[in-house]
């Protein structure tokens, strides 16, 4: 896409935090919020004598995303200290991988706002630790370090330049978001950090001239800040360099308020890491043993499950998309399906209905639905067999919500099986009519609106359970002849 | 001579002696040779309950039940100070054990205190140490060897039996030469190195310094083990290497190594090894000529990878959360530049300067790469020749015992005089030094090397030259046996 001649070059840098029970190098725990510096083994706080053990968990973890992505599993990759000097950084080194990655090449498949794929080439992605964190305000006149964080496992995920707006590398941080969180290896919560992207910017004059000098946006933890972030920095630097000015290559920081990209001064830019491989870790060796169980155990992806209920059930694209908003929904949905394969659209009502509106009231996601899928399988059946009117389906699924029952106790309790024989509907309408001979003359002389009365009149005397479609039937039919 | 060490056990064991009159006697004469300065601190409380504990037999018991020992100061111990001979960890108190330290303890033996050693193990005369430098026990003008100094000197002048020590370019080998007792090296990997101080990662190895091989093999023993705690220990099973002893050096090949009898090592000292070798010839051991032309580049790969190394090993000391905190630092720049300037020595900020240089942008190709490449040569060499030796020998160190502050004027005069034993840390080989009598009246060390695991073979020769010859028996002036 051209801005006015100009080309954006985006590329994207995102650090995910590894969903692991324990740190990446050390036994200590990850939860997130804990008191401050209440998790942290010796290991994390670089005591003299200590030394890393590898997680195995966040390396698996590493091989199942790269298997996701048709990346390259690095059989010998090697972890490289990254050194620097900073509070929360207690070794004055971070463990991470530098020349040799453990996933190299893959592809990531993003959807597009218009609908259309683009195929973004992950370059590569490694594992490494994350740092403490610094707090500026919790004491006055000093820095306060939580070294919480500090060692726990991330993956860094970094994106070829090949992304042109802002629009599309905001749809690339999400598709790569749902996958991370699809595949179970991250928690993808960006209030708590788990998931952080920074974007490198920078424009050319045409798809062909030579790369502009980049500048990096850190800290935004939100997709919709992210592309408005990116959007400002493409213009801004289109105007300096048409103004004649020279891009110089920082580290930015997005203002929300002021929705300006602003540079972070206090930075130096060029650090020099001096990287080397880590002499207390061997290679990181992966072996095809672990590779296949990887592979095997890999889900269907969100992307090729969504494709699946549109083109072979017939689901529209947002039912599609509402239904794969997670792994734990889909795989709910599927259930259900597995007993009444025939019912894709009913089922998706009901899942993306009832059911998501009373997870909704209680707070809390499907893992701790009270209507089974098989439950929910069998209400279904009883409003396709002419037992329940979908209204009446409804109150059950309340029941057997709030019980966690089946549908067909609570029809048995309730007597709430609707009426579909002949026999007692021919009764009640002959009650109705005969008790209203006013509006059956009404009806007879052309009037149309008295109709839906007299069926709500049956309704009322059924108490409900009228079968709808069976009733309008005979109900015509006495009143023709 | 006094007994060995399996000969004390047994004495304990049998009631002839008991634990507590065992450290009493080497509390004694760690006061009598107070001048050599061999101890930063001395637990004589703890080691006298602790023996009374055994003594009652309430305390552990293992292998080594009811022996007097002391730690260099580099592995921590729970509880007790660990200063590393630096100002930067003049009063860290560490949390936790080294596996080293905990096996001994489980062995059963009773700790005097932490013996002096040059700074961060930087050095080969242990006169870097902030505590001052260790005095030879035969001459007290002249330094006992580095970086292990004071676990030399305690064993050699009889005050405790053995001492654990660390050797990275040759710090076990050098201060048993020039101090007249067995000091070996194991295997990289073979040791475990938690909880060991670390100077430069893929040297380090934490040994033993004792009055004979045989005394080597009984603590060997028990420190020779897999530890998943540290990822570079190897995955190999202990051995008896006791049992090793008997095989003797009969039938096996000895390379006597051109190089290591060059320009700078003093005839006598080149005609003691000869002597020592026609020994093990008398023993049934061949002698075979041999030259590895990749020692000469040694001293040059060693003094560019163990900076290296170091420079990033030491970031961790910042004052921020242990060590030395400079008092007057009013931002966070000034507390790491003050702490780091206050709490290190020179020879320890000399070569972290040197390993941040050969790390640096444009210089790593250069240097580290460059240097590694040496490593491997010299490794490849090592190799050929053990195709066709069990065993390499040369003299330890090129002169005896120098007199304190002779060397320190030159830093590389030092480092050229480790030139015998570092080509060994390259290649992670096992090797060991064994008295081969006096040259003017101070001892000189015949080393041994041997194929990776092969410690039984080193220590089984060494017993041979032991049991035919008397030098391993002799002591220094003033010395009880």
């Amino acid at each position: 896409m051209n801005h006015s001649g100009w080309q954006a070059v985006i590329g994207l840098e995102c650090h995910v935090q590894l969903a692991t029970v324990s740190k990446m190098f050390s036994p200590a725990a990850t939860a997130y919020g804990a008191e401050p510096n209440s998790q942290v083994d010796w290991v994390d706080a670089a005591l003299p004598g200590t030394l890393p053990r590898p997680n195995a968990e966040a390396i698996r973890m590493a091989v199942r995303f790269g298997l996701a992505i048709g990346a390259e599993i690095c059989r010998h990759s090697v972890f490289a200290r990254k050194n620097y000097f900073y509070p929360d950084l207690p070794k004055g080194y971070q463990i991470s991988q530098y020349e040799e990655p453990i996933v190299a090449h893959g592809t990531l498949t993003v959807t597009r706002d218009d609908g259309r794929t683009v195929d973004v080439p992950i370059v590569r992605a490694h594992l490494e630790e994350d740092a403490g964190k610094s707090v500026h305000d919790a004491f006055h006149a000093v820095t306060a370090i939580d070294l919480n964080r500090a060692g726990t496992p991330l993956l860094e995920v970094v994106t070829a330049p090949a992304l042109h707006t802002a629009a599309d590398a905001a749809a690339c941080m999400r598709a790569l978001h749902e996958l991370v969180v699809w595949l179970g290896i991250c928690d993808g919560n960006l209030q708590e950090g788990s998931f952080r992207c920074d974007a490198n910017v920078s424009v050319r004059r045409g798809p062909d001239a030579p790369l502009g000098t980049r500048t990096e946006i850190k800290n935004v933890n939100s997709f919709r800040f992210v592309e408005k972030a990116i959007a400002y920095e493409i213009e801004r630097q289109i105007r300096e360099l048409e103004a004649g000015r020279a891009i110089v290559q920082e580290t930015r920081l997005y203002d929300e308020t002021r929705n300006q990209t602003r540079s972070m001064r206090s930075k130096e830019s060029a650090h020099d890491y001096r990287y080397f491989p880590d002499p207390d870790l061997p290679p990181l060796v992966v072996s095809e043993a672990l590779i296949e169980s990887e592979r095997a155990a890999l889900p269907e992806l969100p992307a090729a499950r969504r494709a699946r209920y549109v083109e072979a059930l017939g689901l529209s694209a947002h039912d599609a998309g509402a239904l794969t908003s997670s792994r734990a929904l889909a795989d709910y949905y599927e259930a259900v399906l597995a007993e009444l394969p025939d019912a894709a659209k009913p089922a998706a009502n009901w899942v993306l209905g009832e059911l998501a509106a009373a997870l909704n009231d209680a707070g809390t996601d499907i893992s701790t639905a009270r209507v089974s899928p098989s439950a929910l399988a069998g209400l279904i059946r009883r409003t396709r067999d002419g037992t329940l009117s979908v209204k009446l389906a409804k109150d059950v699924f309340a029941a057997m919500w709030a019980e966690c029952r089946d549908a067909d106790s609570v029809i048995a309790e309730r007597g709430l099986g609707q009426i579909s024989d002949d026999a007692p509907l021919l009764a009640a309408i002959d009650a109705v009519l005969a008790a209203h001979p006013k509006q059956v003359a009404q009806f007879r002389a052309g009037d149309e609106k008295v109709y839906t009365w007299l069926v709500g009149q049956v309704m009322k005397a059924t108490r409900g359970k009228a079968n709808p479609g069976r009733l309008n039937t005979l109900l015509r039919q006495r009143l023709a002849g | 001579m006094p007994a060995s060490i399996t000969a004390l056990v047994a004495a304990r064991a049998a009631g002839r002696i008991s634990a507590r009159e065992l450290v009493e006697r080497a509390l004694a004469r760690a006061e009598r040779w107070q001048s050599l300065n061999a101890l930063i601190t001395t637990t004589a409380d703890a080691a006298r309950a602790r023996a009374d504990a055994i003594d009652a037999s309430d305390g552990p018991h293992g292998a080594l039940t009811g022996i007097p020992c002391a730690h260099k100061d580099l592995f921590v111990t729970r509880g007790v100070a660990t200063t590393c001979g630096s100002r930067m960890l003049a009063h860290y108190v560490p949390p936790f054990d080294a596996t080293v330290v905990a096996d001994l303890d489980a062995a059963g033996t009773v700790s005097i205190g932490k013996t002096n050693m040059d700074e961060f193990a930087m050095g080969s005369s242990n006169e870097t140490s902030h505590f001052g430098p260790v005095r030879n026990p035969w001459d007290l003008t002249r330094v006992p060897g580095g970086s292990s100094g004071g676990s030399a000197a305690l064993v050699a002048a009889g005050i405790v039996p053995f001492a654990t020590a660390s050797d990275t370019g040759g710090s076990i080998r050098q201060p048993a030469a020039f101090c007249g007792v067995t000091g070996i090296k194991p295997t990289y990997g073979r040791v475990s190195r938690w909880g060991m101080v670390a100077y430069a990662s893929s040297f380090d190895q934490a040994g033993v310094i004792a009055r004979s091989a045989a005394d080597c093999a009984a603590v060997l023993g028990v420190i020779a083990h897999h530890d998943p705690r540290d990822a570079t220990s190897v995955e190999r099973a202990g051995e008896d290497y006791m049992a090793a002893l008997a095989a003797g050096v009969a039938g096996r090949r000895i390379g006597v190594v051109r190089e290591y009898f060059g320009a700078g090592v003093a005839p006598a000292v080149a005609a003691a090894t000869l002597a020592a070798l026609a020994v093990l010839e008398r023993a049934g051991a061949t002698l075979i000529d041999l030259s590895l032309p990749a020692l000469a580049h040694a001293i040059p790969a060693y003094y560019v990878l163990a900076p290296a190394e170091a420079s990033s090993n030491l970031a961790r000391y910042d004052g921020v959360r242990y060590g030395h905190r400079a008092a007057a630092a009013q931002t966070c720049e000034d507390l790491y530049q003050q702490s780091r300037t206050e709490g290190f020595g020179a020879e320890v900020q000399r070569r972290i300067l040197i390993g941040t240089y050969v790390l640096s942008t444009g210089y790593y190709d250069a240097y580290y790469r460059r240097a590694q490449r040496v490593r491997r040569l010299i490794a490849e060499d090592f190799a050929r020749a053990f195709a066709d030796c069990d065993l390499l020998a040369g003299p330890t160190t090129p002169t005896p015992a120098f007199r304190l502050g002779e060397k320190t004027a030159d830093p590389t005069a030092m480092y050229a005089a480790d030139i015998n034993t570092v080509a060994v840390n390259l290649a992670g080989l096992p090797a060991l030094s064994t008295p081969a009598g006096l040259v003017d009246g101070l001892p000189v060390g015949l080393q041994l090397i041997a194929p990776a695991f092969a410690e039984g073979t080193l220590l089984a020769a060494a017993h041979a030259l032991q049991q035919a010859s008397d030098w391993h028996r002799v002591m220094p002036p003033g010395a009880e046996a």
